[in-house]
């Protein structure tokens, strides 16, 4: 009976100490949101009201969708972030499988080679990149988003660890079929990588819709710009007060990964503590 | 001598090893052709770029400019007599000094509390995970609104409770403490859900043992169970959060511009600013060595600590 009630004690305080620390974590969605919805006027009069009291929502929204070409930095980042996943998968799974299943004088090497290039953040080798794309005369186009990142020793990683765990069995049937190497790569093997292709996918398309770093170095026509530096953007254009509008643009920004992460949370969790694994 | 057997096996043999050598020198090249975009691209864009970065610190080189020097060491000489790299590297080690101990603590604490639940953990750990999933950029921005002097929420609490607002991001005494609350905020769900993966690896029957043995208090339930057994994780999570500290940006240059005066500038912004504003390439260069030698040497204590780790 004492026991019943005591841990129904400690669970309610559980519970408080969570909602707590939430407070401090959900308090800039809230402020987001609440100001979003609000007219300047009901803005400018402070206050704590969440809810607004002279709503603006329609205005706010469509004022962020034509002040700024937003819907433009939306696709912008889906092409970028949807060719670097495709190339990643492209270059590393070819590789990872080799690593994993083949049996060739350097592979050590390579392997090492791979996890020493996992140390290497990506501002590391900013200044270099941007030289050679400056060079290469392609600075401030899609190429210079994408092709710097089209190499994940991550992905490489990640994939030849997968590929270890499949049957040989399995390859070697594919060969008996007459399959080529290739064939085992695309038909064979990267079928049964589903999961592990997902939670890269996951992983990725976070990281690069989310980078500012890059885009901010080698883009300065506007109608290239990606969600995050198109929001700094707006910012910095529409100076003063107009904090309705740049909420809503924020709001739409982060709203698709929020909203898939919503939905697929297990899914969305392996993506992103994969890096935890390196 | 004998000759007939050398011969028989010695017609035989070399055939075959032929055959094998064929057929491995194909499996070989199959290996490299099917690794080589791969091993091409790391070198072009990792590897290459790296060793580039390294001698160009020790060059006068700037973008743009057709040829360059050698300098030795100049670059290195400059940074110890800069004061804005000075303040920067300060900055930075307390930066990462604060936002790591304050959300590895906040995040096992979050993790093992979410854990012990018996409803409901789906939920909070949704919540807590959701700075993880947001946009940095955007989410800096709501934050500095939240700052904001006259209309922001925290100031509109103060003011509320009779304290003075403030514009928190340029006081030179508070910028830095508010990147690193953006800091904390971003990473504690991250560490969270890390931890949590790590609780769950932990055998629960070592949980009834102990209890067994009398040992049945939450207090040494940590402390000879879930510490001892989490330490590789702890570990994990604690580089990782380092390494992602060490590189602050997106905040600091939307929010502050590392000022005022310096007060919030650090590591990676300088290198921002040296290598795209100022094109000074060369000392860009050299600022990247730098933060890479604390990125190897955070690596490198991690595999030290990693050896020594005789837990379990």
């Amino acid at each position: 009976m004492r026991y019943g009630t005591s841990t129904k004690l400690g669970s309610i305080a559980k519970h408080a100490v969570l909602a707590l620390g939430a407070v401090f974590i959900l308090a800039p969605f809230v402020q987001m949101i609440s100001t979003s919805l609000k007219s300047s006027q009901d803005i400018a009069q402070g206050g704590l009201n969440l809810i607004p009291r002279e709503w603006a929502a329609v205005e706010n929204y469509s004022q962020a969708l034509n002040a700024t070409p937003l819907l433009q930095y939306m696709l912008n980042g889906v092409i970028v972030t949807v060719c670097i996943f495709a190339m990643q998968v492209l270059i590393a799974l070819p590789c990872a499988y080799a690593l994993a299943k083949l049996r060739w004088r350097g592979r050590s090497t390579v392997f090492a080679l791979v996890l020493m290039c996992l140390l290497i953040p990506p501002h590391a080798v900013a200044i270099p990149v941007y030289i050679l794309l400056f060079k290469m005369g392609i600075l401030d186009t899609y190429a210079s988003l994408i092709l710097p990142f089209i190499i994940s020793v991550f992905g490489i990683f990640l994939m030849r660890q997968f590929f270890m765990t499949v049957p040989d069995d399995l390859i070697d049937a594919a060969r008996m079929d007459g399959m080529s190497e290739f064939a085992i790569v695309w038909r064979v093997m990267a079928p049964t990588a589903v999961p592990a292709l997902v939670a890269f996918g996951i992983f990725s398309v976070i990281a690069h819709w989310n980078d500012y770093f890059w885009p901010l170095i080698v883009l300065s026509s506007e109608e290239l710009y990606t969600p995050p530096l198109g929001i700094a953007t707006f910012r910095t254009a529409e100076v003063g007060y107009v904090f309705g509008p740049l909420m809503a643009a924020a709001t739409m920004v982060i709203a698709p990964l929020v909203i898939a992460f919503l939905f697929a949370q297990r899914r969305f969790i392996e993506g992103i503590t994969l890096t935890g694994m390196k | 001598m004998p000759s007939s057997d050398t011969m028989t096996f010695g017609s035989a043999m070399p055939a075959v090893s032929v055959h094998r050598k064929r057929r491995s020198l194909a499996a070989h090249a199959t290996a490299y052709a099917l690794s080589a975009p791969a091993l091409f691209l790391m070198g072009l864009l990792l590897i290459g770029p790296v060793l580039v970065v390294l001698m160009m610190s020790f060059t006068d080189y700037s973008l743009g400019n057709a040829s360059f020097e050698w300098v030795g060491l100049a670059n290195y000489a400059e940074m110890l007599e800069d004061d804005v790299f000075v303040k920067a590297i300060g900055n930075t080690l307390l930066y990462v000094g604060i936002v790591v101990p304050a959300s590895v603590f906040l995040g096992l604490g979050t993790a093992m509390l979410i854990e012990s639940l018996t409803f409901g953990r789906a939920f909070w750990r949704a919540v807590y995970f959701l700075p993880v999933m947001a946009t940095l950029m955007a989410m800096a921005i709501v934050w500095e609104f939240m700052l904001n002097a006259r209309f922001g929420m925290i100031s509109q609490l103060l003011t509320l409770l009779g304290l003075p607002a403030k514009n928190w991001l340029q006081e030179t005494s508070t910028a830095l403490p508010m990147l690193m609350v953006i800091g904390i905020w971003q990473a504690l769900g991250f560490n969270m859900v890390l931890f949590m993966a790590g609780l769950t690896s932990i055998p629960r029957d070592l949980y009834e043992a102990l209890e067994l043995d009398g040992g049945s208090s939450s207090w040494s339930r940590f402390w000879t169970v879930t510490w001892p057994l989490l330490s590789p994780v702890t570990l994990f999570v604690v580089v990782i959060t380092a390494i992602r500290s060490f590189q602050v940006f997106d905040p600091v240059h939307v929010l502050t511009k590392g000022g005022p005066n310096n007060a919030s500038m650090v590591l990676i912004y300088q290198l921002y600013q040296e290598g795209f504003d100022f094109f000074r390439s060369a000392y860009a260069a050299g600022l990247t060595v730098v933060f890479l030698v604390f990125i190897f040497a955070i690596t490198w204590v991690k595999s030290r600590v990693m050896e020594k780790n005789v837990h379990y």
